[in-house]
C-alpha cells in the first residue's frame, strides 16, 4: 500500500526551488558579477506559488504522487530562468525583445490557480467520462475557432490564435488537446471491444472492419485539416499521434499503429507535394546547412543557430549566462531547448530530459495503478501527449525530424501552453490520488458485499 | 568574477541538477520497495521512530501467526501492519505446498486492531474453526484456520 510521502514531496519541492534559485544566481554572477536583485523576488514567488499548490494538493488530493509537482516545478522554474537570462542580454534580433520573464511568472501564477481550481472542483476524474462527447465537440470547436473570421488572428504565418478583447491572444489548440484526449478516452472505453475483436486476419496483422476505420479516418482528416488550414504542423502531428497511441493502449492491436503511421506518412507526403510551407520544412530538414536556405526568409537560419548553440555548448555547456543563446531567433519560445542546451550542455539537457521522462513515468504508473479503464486510458493518453510533445519539439530542434512549431512543455514562453499543461498536471495528480488511495475496506456483516482489489 | 569560479559554479549547478534527478529516482525506489526494506534495516534516523510508536499492543491483540498443523507445522510469522496471504503462489507470505490449497487461497489483514480472514475464491475453501469462510470474518485468538492441510492460528 503506497504511503502519502508528504515529507518527501515537500523536500523535493524545496530542492527544486533551490536549484532554480541557484540558476538565477548563476546567471547574475556570470552576466553582472553580482547576485541579481530579482533572485529573491523570483525565487520566493516561485517558492510561494509552489507551496500554495502543494497545500491545495495535500488538502484535496492527499494520496497523489509525490513527485509530479516537484518535477514540474523544476522544469517551469528553469524555463523562467532561461527567459530571464535571454531578456537580460542584448540581442541583434528584433524578436528578442519579446522575452519577458515577468509575463511568464504571471502566467505561472495563473497556471497554479487553474491547477488548484481543477483539483478543488474535479473531485472524481470519472465525472469527465460523462462529458465524452461534450469534450469532443468543445475540442473540435477550439481547434477550428482560429479560422472563424473576426475571432481568429494570424501571427507569424500560423493562424492558431484567437483574440480576446482586453486580455490578448490565446492559442485554443493547446486546450483543445486536453478536451480531445478526454474525448478519445471516453470514446475508446465504450468502443474498444469492437475495435479490438472485430475484423479478420490478413498475413501477419489483424485488419479491422472497414466501418471501424471511421473514427481513425475522421481524426486523420481533422489533423490534416489543421495542417492545411492553420499551417500548424506541430498540433497536427501531436493530435494524430496521441490518438493512435491511445487506440493502441485501448486495443493492444499493432495493426492500428501500422494503419495510423501509413495514413500519416501518406498525408504528410501529399501535403508536402501540394503545400508550400510543408515543403519548405522538408527542404530545411533534409539540407539545413545549405547557404542558400540559411539566408532565405523562413529558411534554416533558426535551426542552424540552434544547432550551433548546442554545438558550442558541448558536453558541459558554456555555463548559465555565459553563452550566446540570444542569437537564436525565438530562443525564448520554440528554441528554448537549444538555448538551454548551449548553457548547460549535454549533461544538463540529459538531466532535463530525465525530468521529463520521470514526469511521464509517473503518469504511466498512474495509468497502470488506476482501477477503471477510463482513468487508465486518460492517464496513459495524457502522459503520452506530454512525452510526444517533448519528442516532437526536441526532435525538431535537433533536426532528428522536420521542425514543427510546438512549445517545450512548461519551459517555453507562452501563456496558453503553460495553462493547458498545468491543467494536464492537475488531471494527472487527481488520477494518481484516486489510483494510490487505499481501496475501501471490506464491509463486515453486510451480506455478500465483497470488495475486490486488483 | 574569475573564470575558475564560474567553472566551479557551472559544474556545481550540473551536479545539483543531477542530484535532483537522482533524489527523484530515490523517492520512486522507496515508493516501490520502501515497505519491504523498512523493517529490515533500522539504520536511518527516522525509521526507529515508527517501531517505537507502534508497539502499544492492547490486550488481546495477536502478535504472531503460528502454523499448528500440516507440513509447515511450527512455523511462526510475526504480525505487522501488512496483510498476509496464504497460498501455493511464490509471492504468498505463507507458501504452502499442498494439493488442496489454491495458489492464492486466503488473506489475513488487520483492521481496527482486529485481524480479518478473507477467502480469495479458493477451490476447497477456508475454514475458521468449523465454519466455511464466505465473507471477511474477524479471527479471534487461538481459533484454528484451516487452509487445505495446513492449520494456522493467531497467538499473542
Amino acid at each position: 500500500m503506497p504511503a502519502k510521502r508528504r515529507v518527501a514531496q515537500l523536500l523535493m519541492l524545496a530542492l527544486a526551488v533551490v536549484v532554480v534559485m541557484g540558476a538565477y544566481a548563476n546567471v547574475g554572477l556570470a552576466m553582472d558579477e553580482k547576485i541579481p536583485s530579482g533572485m529573491l523576488t523570483y525565487g520566493l514567488s516561485l517558492g510561494g506559488l509552489m507551496l500554495a499548490a502543494y497545500l491545495v494538493l495535500a488538502k484535496f488530493a492527499p494520496w497523489a504522487d509525490p513527485l509530479i509537482l516537484p518535477l514540474v516545478t523544476l522544469v517551469n522554474g528553469l524555463g523562467l530562468v532561461m527567459i530571464y537570462r535571454l531578456s537580460e542580454s542584448d540581442s541583434p534580433l528584433p524578436s528578442a525583445k519579446l522575452a519577458s520573464p515577468n509575463t511568464q511568472l504571471l502566467w505561472t501564477l495563473i497556471g497554479i490557480v487553474l491547477f488548484s481550481a481543477t483539483l478543488i472542483f474535479l473531485r472524481d476524474q470519472r465525472a469527465l467520462q460523462r462529458l465524452t462527447y461534450t469534450a469532443g465537440a468543445a475540442g473540435l470547436f477550439l481547434l477550428v475557432s482560429p479560422l472563424i473570421p473576426g475571432l481568429g488572428q494570424e501571427i507569424n504565418g500560423a493562424r492558431i490564435w484567437i483574440g480576446i478583447p482586453g486580455v490578448g491572444q490565446i492559442q485554443p489548440a493547446e486546450f483543445a488537446k486536453l478536451a480531445l484526449v478526454i474525448f478519445f478516452a471516453g470514446y475508446l472505453v465504450a468502443k474498444r471491444d469492437v475495435l479490438a475483436l472485430a475484423g479478420r486476419r490478413l498475413l501477419f496483422i489483424d485488419l479491422p472492419r472497414a466501418r471501424d476505420l471511421g473514427p481513425v479516418l475522421i481524426t486523420w482528416g481533422v489533423s490534416l485539416g489543421v495542417l492545411v488550414m492553420q499551417k500548424d504542423l506541430g498540433s497536427s502531428l501531436l493530435l494524430f499521434g496521441t490518438f493512435i497511441a491511445m487506440l493502441y493502449i485501448a486495443t493492444q492491436r499493432i495493426s492500428w499503429v501500422i494503419i495510423g503511421i501509413l495514413l500519416f506518412v501518406g498525408g504528410a507526403v501529399l501535403a508536402g507535394l501540394v503545400f508550400d510551407h510543408v515543403q519548405q520544412r522538408f527542404e530545411v530538414f533534409l539540407n539545413p546547412g545549405d547557404p542558400e536556405l540559411f539566408v532565405k526568409i523562413g529558411g534554416s537560419e533558426q535551426l542552424m543557430q540552434g544547432l550551433f548553440a548546442m554545438g558550442s555548448g558541448g558536453i558541459l555547456g558554456t555555463g548559465l549566462g555565459q553563452g550566446h543563446p540570444e542569437l537564436i531567433p525565438l530562443a525564448f519560445s520554440d528554441f528554448i531547448f537549444a538555448a538551454t542546451g548551449e548553457e548547460i550542455g549535454l549533461t544538463g539537457l540529459m538531466a532535463l530530459l530525465m525530468v521529463y521522462a520521470l514526469i511521464v513515468e509517473r503518469g504511466l504508473r498512474t495509468s497502470i495503478a488506476a482501477r477503471d479503464p477510463f482513468t487508465k486510458l486518460l492517464a496513459g493518453g495524457l502522459s503520452f501527449l506530454l512525452a510526444w510533445q517533448v519528442f516532437i519539439i526536441v526532435g525538431g530542434v535537433t533536426n532528428l525530424i522536420p521542425l514543427t512549431g510546438l512549445v517545450t512543455p512548461f519551459m517555453s514562453q507562452g501563456g496558453s501552453a503553460l495553462l493547458a499543461n498545468w491543467i494536464l498536471i492537475a488531471l494527472l495528480v487527481r488520477m494518481s490520488d484516486a489510483a494510490r488511495r487505499p481501496p475501501p475496506q471490506a464491509i463486515q456483516d453486510e451480506g455478500l458485499t465483497q470488495v475486490f482489489q486488483r | 568574477m574569475s573564470e575558475l569560479t564560474l567553472l566551479l559554479i557551472r559544474l556545481a549547478f550540473l551536479a545539483v541538477l543531477w542530484f535532483f534527478v537522482i533524489a527523484a529516482v530515490g523517492v520512486i525506489r522507496t515508493d516501490l520497495f520502501g515497505s519491504r526494506t523498512a523493517p529490515a534495516g533500522p539504520r536511518k534516523g527516522s525509521k526507529p521512530a515508527k517501531p517505537v510508536a507502534k508497539p502499544k499492543p492492547k490486550k488481546g491483540e495477536p502478535r504472531q501467526l503460528v502454523v499448528t498443523g500440516g507440513p509447515l507445522q511450527g512455523t511462526t510469522i510475526n504480525l505487522t501492519e501488512t496483510p498476509i496471504t496464504i497460498g501455493r503462489a511464490n509471492d504468498a507470505t505463507l507458501v504452502v505446498s499442498d494439493d488442496y490449497a489454491s495458489s492464492r487461497h486466503a488473506r489475513l489483514f488487520p483492521q481496527d486492531g482486529q485481524w480479518i480472514v478473507e477467502d480469495l475464491g479458493s477451490t476447497n475453501g477456508t475454514y475458521l474453526d468449523r465454519s466455511k469462510v464466505t465473507r471477511p470474518t474477524p479471527v479471534p485468538l487461538g481459533v484454528p484456520i484451516r487452509v487445505g492441510k495446513t492449520v494456522i492460528e493467531l497467538r499473542k
